[in-house]
């Protein structure tokens, strides 16, 4: 079962609009809550990223009966080294993403300790590929 | 500890949330402005307390299925945060007191803290 997102770039009211979508789809299809928040989670930081670093981007995500799959992708600044975005506390967010309590840099940190799979494709001034999966 | 006595204890005023909601449990208390670290530490049934007002606060909330957010300092959630905290059957109470204080009160009548899992993430 598939499912696509639009995400608006700079909304950051509405950022976490498509996560919640799926998290409501996820508990339509009777999947663990404790699996869900796990997805929420991570889903939901890979959303905020995509709104304030790349002016948002588009979301598919895929449910089968062995896992969860979800691809995020944008055509934002990219990023130049991704070992450096991984390191918990290293952000490059803006003044305004710290008003609504992000850029600590933890968030592909967090999505990787959620997820049971990240892999991050970059390449500077073209976007951003984020895959991540959960194992059911 | 019941969400009603939370709201008795801080002698906080309720913005959203039914009688019913305010008969659900609380099991432990996490105090934050900070929502990455929210959603990085917390993982058991808390209360959020948190002097930041934004609807990310809300979402962050839903994505941890937490039940009530407490807001000190005496700010005051916007139209947005309200609804989407009552589309969610999210309790918002707000106090005048301040996160320190807050805290330091739930403490003393028994709410324990959220165990932060430093160890898993080397900062």
């Amino acid at each position: 079962m598939k499912f696509t997102y639009e995400v608006e770039g700079n909304e950051f009211i509405d950022a976490g609009v498509a996560s919640s979508k799926f998290k409501t789809a996820l508990q339509q299809l009777g999947i663990p809550s404790t699996i869900i928040r796990k997805i929420a989670i991570a889903m939901y930081e890979a959303e905020i990223n995509m709104v304030i670093h790349a002016n948002g981007g588009e979301i598919l995500a895929e449910v089968t009966p062995t896992k969860i799959y979800v691809r995020l992708e944008d055509q934002g600044p990219g990023i130049p080294d991704i070992d450096l975005a991984m390191t918990a506390g290293y952000s490059t967010a803006s003044e305004q993403a710290r008003t609504m309590g992000f850029g600590a840099g933890m968030g592909l940190p967090n999505i990787k300790r959620y997820s049971d799979f990240l892999q991050v494709h970059s390449e500077v001034n073209v976007g951003t590929v984020v895959e991540i999966s959960f194992d059911l | 500890m019941k969400i009603q006595q939370i709201l008795e204890i801080l002698q906080g005023e309720l913005i959203c949330g039914t009688k019913a909601l305010l008969m659900e449990e609380i099991d432990y208390g996490y105090s934050c402005d900070l929502m990455s670290d929210v959603l990085a530490y917390v993982q058991n049934n808390v209360l959020l307390l948190t002097g930041l007002v934004h609807p990310q606060v809300i979402r962050t909330a839903e994505m941890l299925d937490i039940k009530a957010i407490l807001i000190v300092r005496g700010k005051s959630p916007s139209e947005d945060m309200i609804r989407m905290a009552n589309e969610r059957s999210i309790v918002m109470i707000r106090t005048s007191h301040s996160l320190f204080t807050a805290s330091g009160l739930l403490f003393q009548h028994g709410l324990l803290g959220e165990e932060i899992a430093h160890d898993e993430i080397h900062l």
